[in-house]
């Protein structure tokens, strides 16, 4: 049961072949035995994912209309408010925090029934491409334990790979939710910039940052979506018009005519053999299906990464000001004596990592009178000029594509001194945050060189998320019959259990 | 060897900035929904937007915005199609954010003037006064710092903190330089902020209080030689909080400067606080290395680009001007200059309006308040609107005395009872037992007991020597504790004495 896709449990629970609290209890007893491995989780809601679960079957008993998702497990980025639940963002500086309120994505969930099993491992406020930055310790790829699940959703990647949860949320600024989706084997969508309501998301980079949803299937990612998206008041940022009818588009997986535009520049040099020979073998089976392949140039891409790392780490050491021990979180060296603003550098020096120092540090010079023209203003063109890129690209073509990332997995601890070839993972898929367009990963196959999950990257215009779960659909239904089985049954028994 | 402001200003030019922060009357904070009441229990006005808890996220207040394109329209400011919010960082344990979301280089009005006018040795003249900018931004919280001699951060054994203030709208009017008021820069000071205020009133837009900081000045001084064409070091000056105090600030600041000039010192580039009590200022922070607050756009936030069709109808919808509106009265009520001049300065203009609005007539209202009230005032050493008295008392005490219910003389008591804290005039008459002697025959009686008492004065009356009624006339009124109608007391009289 744990190894369907969450549209079939969904179906399993309305037909009253199981109940929620069964199935919420097979995830919970699957975690129990995997997560000593793999890491995924920083927090189990047992009791809490179990009384949602009991409510959900509940309202089925008494015949209650309930939506598509309704008792389906799912595994949450520990990014998000929850209510009464811890949320530590991967930090020590926020460790026993439990927020009063829900964040509007959790609230989304709630109202939809979907069951929150608890809280996923990231790297520490979401920077970071292997979940190495946690402060809580790595989650382990269950290709490979050995390996990174990639980051900073690894947590929320590794717990679908790993059956602990057929859904999770990521949060993806530069590639956080499709990166990791790639290096596991699993689905993974950052939706249009403003699809999906911010309000309760912990802000890394406000201007990049965005929810979305992660599964095994593109139409369990579908299904998540829509229960998910929406124009939200408290969220300014936040688009007010209708969700995209991605449910539709995932059914149909119709591609003909589509014409899919393959960005030159997210190719060639620096991209491993088996990343590019499942990109190209992809290609072929979606020109099979009835895609017109065009080739693409987004000549600004050279310098997304660049105006990123000035980018995201100025509103980063903005955001990240108000831990300050004042009202919540850790508080270190209050002692007799000691001033506020003794407090407040001690636990913030205490209390974050290395890697949100640097960019903390980072940002706070790119900011400086005197060097704002010249990095963050600077950074802010090249980010006008992506977006122009992306605008006469989506002129020739209805969606863009790429491989996700240019590896896979690498082994933990591989890069964790060389913070520039981390950074390089997240090449191809940062230029989507830049210009708050979407884009998907799904798998495509598994390198030949290393036996490895390679993610394919989809990339849609704002507010046209339909497109890319057409062509993701389309893709993956002619890798199925390719494959004849999902690529997570080729990944290796866990813990002896299968 | 201290200077008399006489010296300051024969040898130095004074020039001006002021920056007022006004809070906006919304019903609710810039960016969440908290309740923005004055004075509720410290921290139960909060969210998590406003106490910055991880994930909130700011949503602008529609109706802040309105205000202050009213504000904007109001001081002759364009309007900005396009605006923006900035985040300004800095730490500070009452800003929950540690960084105050504020309006940076793309403000929401900008380049507008206010005309004042004030009285000159060679009469009235007019001054007026650009307006750089307005722009939106939000409250701090408030601190509370125990312990320690000063009240102030350092030497503090521990403080409070109380968020309910943090959010609050506030708008931000800061002006061009001031250059040219001579030796009237105190005064133009004064009335430009006063103007400020009555505008703002007017538009109905905050409370102006500048006694509970919803109306808060910071008066920028700096001084150059007469003729000379550099501008001086100025000072910031904050924690002004009622107009005479910004008057008192302007010239104890250009004093204090003109010292430090003439014994060859420099001033110092910093902000000062003014001190009630004595009328000087106290060091404050110094400016003198630029705080860098990395201001960038905020990016939780979407342009602000109000509909024109939208700012014309605002536009429309604009009160009369101050200026205007206290010509009309002066028309109306038929005021010479000097008394319109006196009520202005008194701040009484509005109480006296709302006591005419209420059906009193305008001179005899303009007495009240200007007359008896101010002087009673004057004697508590309060300001007259501290007294327990309202236009609507007034106005019922001007009303019972063009009954004839109540003398003048009467009428000074019901209003001092009123002061005193005895009720309303109704319930002081009541209690005083006062009362007017209308009954002719009671008076009768009084008459013929004063001429029985007095038959020498009675005569020299029937023998036509009126002034002699004077005497008699006394005698009544006292033998009637006053409350008789002097005028009917002397008709009777004469009456009884075959003289009318």
């Amino acid at each position: 049961m744990i190894r369907s896709s969450a549209a079939e449990m969904a179906t399993a629970l309305a037909k009253g072949e199981v109940t929620s609290v069964a199935l919420t209890q097979l995830h919970l007893d699957r975690i129990v035995s995997v997560d000593k491995d793999v890491h995924a989780f920083l927090h189990i809601d047992t009791e809490g994912a179990l009384a949602q679960a009991s409510a959900v079957d509940a309202k089925r008993a008494k015949g209650e209309k309930l939506s598509p998702l309704a008792g389906v497990p799912l595994a949450l980025k520990d990014v998000l408010a929850q209510k009464g639940v811890p949320t530590t963002c991967g930090s020590k500086i926020l460790e026993g925090w439990r927020p009063p309120y829900d964040s509007t994505v959790v609230a989304n969930l709630k109202k939809n029934d979907i069951v929150i099993l608890g809280k996923t491992n990231m790297d520490e406020f979401a920077m970071g491409s292997s979940t190495e930055n946690s402060a809580y310790g790595p989650t382990h790829n269950p290709w490979d334990l050995s390996r990174i699940p990639g980051g900073s959703g690894g947590g929320s990647a590794a717990s679908l790979a790993a059956f602990e949860a057929p859904l999770a949320i990521g949060t993806d600024t530069g590639g956080s939710i499709r990166q990791p989706a790639a290096v596991t084997g699993t689905v993974g969508v950052k939706p249009t910039y403003g699809g999906v309501s911010r309000y309760g998301l912990v802000a890394f980079s406000s201007s990049l940052d965005q929810a979305g949803p992660c599964a095994r299937t593109v139409l369990d990612t579908a299904l998540l979506h829509e229960a998910i998206a929406g124009h939200d008041p408290r969220d300014a940022t936040s688009i007010n018009a209708p969700v995209p009818q991605v449910v539709a588009a995932a059914k149909s997986g119709d591609v003909k005519g589509m014409k899919i535009g393959v960005v030159k520049e997210l190719n060639g040099d620096g991209y491993q053999p088996g990343v590019r020979a499942r990109f190209e073998e992809s290609l072929e089976l979606l020109a099979k299906a009835g895609a017109e392949i065009v080739e693409v140039s987004c000549p600004n891409f050279e310098y997304a990464l660049a105006a990123y790392y000035l980018i995201a780490p100025s509103e980063c050491s903005s955001n990240l000001a108000r831990f300050d021990a004042m009202r919540y979180g850790l508080r270190v060296g209050d002692v007799d004596g000691a001033s506020a603003e003794e407090v407040m550098n001690l636990t913030r020096e205490v209390g974050f990592g290395r890697e949100v120092k640097r960019r903390i540090i980072l940002g706070t010079y790119a900011l400086s009178s005197g060097y704002y023209d010249a990095y963050y203003g600077s950074a802010q063109k090249v980010r006008t000029l992506i977006t122009q890129d992306f605008t006469s690209a989506f002129a020739k073509a209805d969606v863009l594509v790429s491989p996700t990332c240019p590896t896979t997995a690498f082994k933990i601890g591989e890069k964790s001194n060389d913070p520039l070839a981390m950074y390089l993972n997240d090449i191809a898929t940062i230029p989507v945050n830049m210009a708050g367009i979407g884009g998907m990963s799904l798998p495509s196959g598994l390198a030949d060189e290393d036996g490895l999950p390679v993610g394919f990257q989809i990339m849609s215009p704002v507010m046209k998320d339909e497109r890319m779960y057409s062509v993701g659909a389309a893709l993956e239904a002619a890798l199925l019959s390719k494959w004849g089985a999902p690529i997570l049954s080729k990944a290796p028994a866990l813990g002896g259990v299968a | 060897m201290s200077l008399t402001y006489e010296d300051v200003v024969s040898k130095y030019e004074p020039v001006l900035g002021l920056e007022v922060h006004v809070e906006l009357n919304t019903n609710s904070k810039m960016f969440c929904g908290c309740s923005t009441t004055f004075g509720a229990e410290p921290n139960t006005q909060t969210c998590p937007v406003c106490l910055a808890l991880p994930g909130a996220l700011p949503v602008v207040n529609e109706k802040a915005i309105e205000s202050t394109i009213k504000i904007g329209l109001a001081l002759n400011c364009s309007i900005a199609p396009f605006s923006r919010f900035a985040r300004k960082n800095y730490f500070y344990p009452d800003m929950p954010k540690n960084f105050q979301i504020s309006q940076y280089d793309e403000p929401i009005c900008v380049n507008g003037y206010v005309d004042v006018e004030i009285e000159t040795d060679e009469g009235p003249k007019k001054f007026r006064v650009e307006v750089e900018r307005v722009h939106m931004e939000e409250d701090t919280g408030k601190s509370l710092h125990v312990g320690g001699a000063t009240g102030r951060i350092h030497g503090a054994e521990y403080s409070l903190l109380d968020y309910n203030r943090a959010g609050i709208p506030l708008v931000e009017i800061v002006t061009k330089i001031v250059p040219g008021t001579g030796k009237y820069a105190p005064e133009v000071a004064k009335a430009y902020v006063a103007e400020l205020r009555d505008i703002l009133r007017s538009l109905g837009v905050s409370d102006v209080k500048m006694e509970q900081g919803s109306l808060r000045c910071d008066a920028n001084v700096s001084l150059r030689l007469i003729g000379a064409e550099k501008l001086g070091t100025r000072s910031e000056t904050k924690n002004v909080n009622s107009l005479r105090s910004v008057e008192r600030a302007v010239r104890g600041e250009m004093i204090r400067h003109a010292e430090l000039l003439n014994k060859g010192e420099r001033v110092v580039q910093e902000t000062r606080h003014f001190q009630e009590e004595s009328g000087l200022t106290r060091s404050g922070r110094s400016k003198e290395q630029a705080e860098d607050y990395r201001y960038f756009p905020e990016p939780d936030l979407v342009p602000v680009e109000p509909d024109a069709a939208w700012i014309e109808e605002l536009r429309a919808q604009l009160p009369e001007r101050p200026s205007v509106h206290r010509k009309r009265l002066q028309e109306e009520w038929t005021v010479p200059d000097k008394e319109m001049a006196a009520m202005i300065n008194a701040d009484l203009l509005d109480t006296v309006e709302a006591t005419v609005i209420l059906g009193s007539d305008p001179t005899k209202a303009r007495s009240w308040w200007l007359g008896e009230i101010s002087r009673i005032a004057n004697e508590q050493n309060v300001s007259v609107k501290e007294l327990a008295i309202t236009p609507t008392d007034v106005a019922e005490i001007v009303a019972l005395v063009a009954k004839g219910e109540l003398t003048d003389k009467l009428a000074r008591q019901v209003v001092e009872g009123v002061i005193a804290g005895e009720g309303k005039p109704a319930a002081v008459i009541a209690a005083r037992g006062i009362k007017v002697v209308n009954d002719d025959s009671a008076l009768m009686a009084a008459i013929e007991k004063a001429c029985a008492e007095q038959p020498e004065t009675a005569d020299k009356v029937r023998n036509g020597h009126l002034p002699a009624a004077g005497a008699l006339i006394g005698a009544i009124m006292k033998e009637t504790k006053g409350q008789a109608d002097a005028a009917r007391v002397r008709e009777l009289l004469l009456s009884f004495l075959g003289q009318a």
